[in-house]
């Protein structure tokens, strides 16, 4: 793969889960959808160590728990509305209360899934998770940050949510792209603003920069991989030399990435936050790029909220 | 029958309900009805270490009826992981002791437990790992018989048939009554034999109060291998307590203090009988 080169970020979990089944004893589950989450990459390799549960998130996700109890490092993989939401108790109970070390591998989600609707088009996952203590939330934007952001749960003493897509996204980081847990990649500085971005929004973050400097406006962009812990530090910075924040996620403006860093931002450096994202509503079926149109998960949309943010400053 | 075993039994229902009544809050009737299980698992079957309490190749139990841990801590306490007085704390702000099971805090405890069908998810879960690992110990889970209703509980029974958890124990603490009443009348989970026999479990039922006949079911479910063995101990709500037995209203409520007293006296009675 090269720049530019596109890939689903769900690919590049089951691809690192078999790589990095060689050199870790990790275990992995899945709840009868391996061929759609692509853990059947690391089940073709290590079939004595991938369980299948069946069609019960509620249970995969307790039996990981009691799993990771006895000093396994495993990974539990769905979709993202079920890993997320139908076992959310579970996650929150059995997992993250007592700290054990599951990965949460959550697929499909987003707007993206596209055809399948909104019953499968998890926009409040990121938001759910992040009120667990203990959960660590990882968003990563293209193949090698997902590639990287797997082997940052293995090593991480804890349970971790990893958030993955079904779309093929173009690949933007190349080989010697250094992942840190926790820590957000400023990709351009700015003077007027900062587009703070995660999962797939980065690449259009990206473009945004590239219409606004025909405009005139100098617009940052950052990549957040890590929701939770967020980078406050990088965030506060940036509000204090910019003066303005959008940010852009494929989730609910209301506690995803938008709500953390106003979070942030209200006790660090209060200044104008536009966010982009799904505004409170639920997807439809639809084309994934189609879709992402209708609801403004677009460069031109983060463009455009640029424009306001910086309209509201002082 | 281990008159040792009784008398633990009996210990420990005082250290539950001294923790409950201090705390004037926790569940004595279920507490009751599962202290015997408790102390013969503790006492005759399990290998555990009071003084190494993580012991990687130890066995391992799951309280998934979780809302019954003064029964397990009180066991706990005679087993020697902490004091008995520490069990009198219990539900007490500035104490370990927490309501439900908590693993990270409480010596001896495997899983932290408290919302109803996951412990035996996470007791499956403990089981196939030992299996992977080749280990050779066994994990033991009590549920309810009112948690039954819980959907996951079943989506756990077929996955440990599945997966021919024959290390595997569970017992049903099949006392009929729930938090509202009788388990027939608020949700029927009868017959509880036959739904555990479809889903091809080994299926034992006994008196959960025949220290002799917990021991031997044990020993069974030992013997019996592909599948997992369930004993569905038949239990008397408040065992121990006469005015608690069979009664649905000490589900979740505190005695005051002459039922406190009252209730002492009774197992005092029991234990120096026991003793004699």
């Amino acid at each position: 793969m090269a720049i530019g080169d596109k890939k689903a970020t769900r690919e590049s979990y089951g691809q690192a889960l078999a790589e990095l089944g060689e050199k870790y004893d990790i275990l992995v589950m899945d709840a009868d959808l391996s061929k759609s989450t692509k853990t059947d990459t690391f089940k073709k390799k290590f079939p004595d160590r991938f369980i299948n549960t069946g069609i019960a998130e509620g249970n995969m996700i307790s039996t990981a728990a009691g799993i990771a109890s006895t000093g396994r490092v495993v990974f539990a993989s769905s979709f993202a509305m079920f890993a997320a939401g139908r076992a959310f108790e579970q996650v929150r109970n059995s997992v993250a209360y007592p700290k054990l070390n599951v990965k949460i591998g959550a697929t499909h989600a987003g707007i993206s899934v596209g055809e399948d609707g909104a019953s499968h088009q998890c926009l409040e996952d990121i938001g759910i998770m992040r009120t667990i203590p203990n959960m660590v939330i990882i968003n990563p934007a293209d193949h090698v940050e997902a590639m990287a952001a797997v082997e940052a749960a293995i090593n991480y003493d804890g349970p971790v949510y990893l958030r993955f897509g079904r779309l093929a996204v173009p690949q933007i980081f190349d080989e010697s792209y250094k992942f840190e847990l926790g820590k957000g990649v400023t990709i351009s500085e700015g003077k007027d603003a900062t587009i703070v971005a995660t999962g797939l929004m980065v690449p259009y973050a990206i473009e945004a920069r590239e219409l606004l400097a025909k405009e005139g406006i100098d617009a940052g962009v950052i990549n957040i991989h890590t929701i939770k812990p967020i980078d406050a530090e990088l965030l506060t910075e940036a509000a204090k030399k910019t003066g303005a924040i959008v940010t852009a996620e494929e989730h609910n403006v209301i506690g995803g990435l938008g709500s953390a860093v106003a979070e942030v931002l209200s006790e660090t450096c209060p200044v104008p936050i536009k966010r982009v994202g799904t505004q409170d509503v639920f997807g439809r079926s639809g084309k994934p790029y189609e879709l992402m149109e209708l609801y403004g998960l677009t460069a031109e949309n983060i463009a455009k909220n640029v424009k306001e943010a910086i309209a509201l400053k002082k | 029958m281990n008159k040792e075993t009784a008398i633990h039994a009996y210990k420990a229902r005082k250290h539950a309900l001294t923790g409950i009544y201090n705390a004037q809050s926790g569940h004595p009737g279920g507490s009751l009805s599962i202290a015997d299980i408790l102390s013969v698992l503790y006492f005759e079957v399990m290998n555990v270490d009071p003084k190494n309490p993580k012991m990687p190749d130890r066995d391992r139990f799951v309280l998934s009826k979780g809302h019954c841990a003064p029964a397990l801590y009180g066991i706990l306490a005679e087993k020697g992981f902490f004091p008995a007085s520490d069990v009198a704390t219990l539900r007490q702000t500035d104490s370990y002791m927490q309501g439900h099971p908590d693993m990270k805090g409480i010596p001896g405890i495997d899983m932290s437990t408290g919302s109803l069908g996951q412990g035996i998810s996470a007791a499956n879960g403990m089981a196939l790992a030992g299996k992977l690992a080749n280990k050779d110990y066994r994990v033991y889970t009590i549920l309810g018989d009112g948690e039954l209703e819980e959907g996951q509980v079943w989506e756990a029974a077929m996955f440990a048939a599945h997966y021919k958890l024959d290390n595997l124990t569970a017992f049903i603490d099949n006392n009929g009554l729930q938090i509202d009443g009788n388990i027939a009348d608020v949700m029927n989970s009868n017959p509880i034999d036959k739904k555990f026999e479809a889903f091809n479990w080994n299926v034992i039922t006994i008196n959960a109060h025949d220290y002799d006949a917990i021991l031997d079911a044990v020993n069974q479910a030992k013997a019996t291998k592909g599948k997992p063995t369930v004993i569905i101990a038949k239990s008397v709500k408040g065992k121990g307590v006469s005015f608690m037995e069979g009664q649905a209203a000490w589900h979740g409520a505190a005695p005051k203090k002459e039922q406190y007293e009252q209730a002492i006296a009774e197992l005092d009675a029991k234990i120096a009988e026991l003793e004699a």
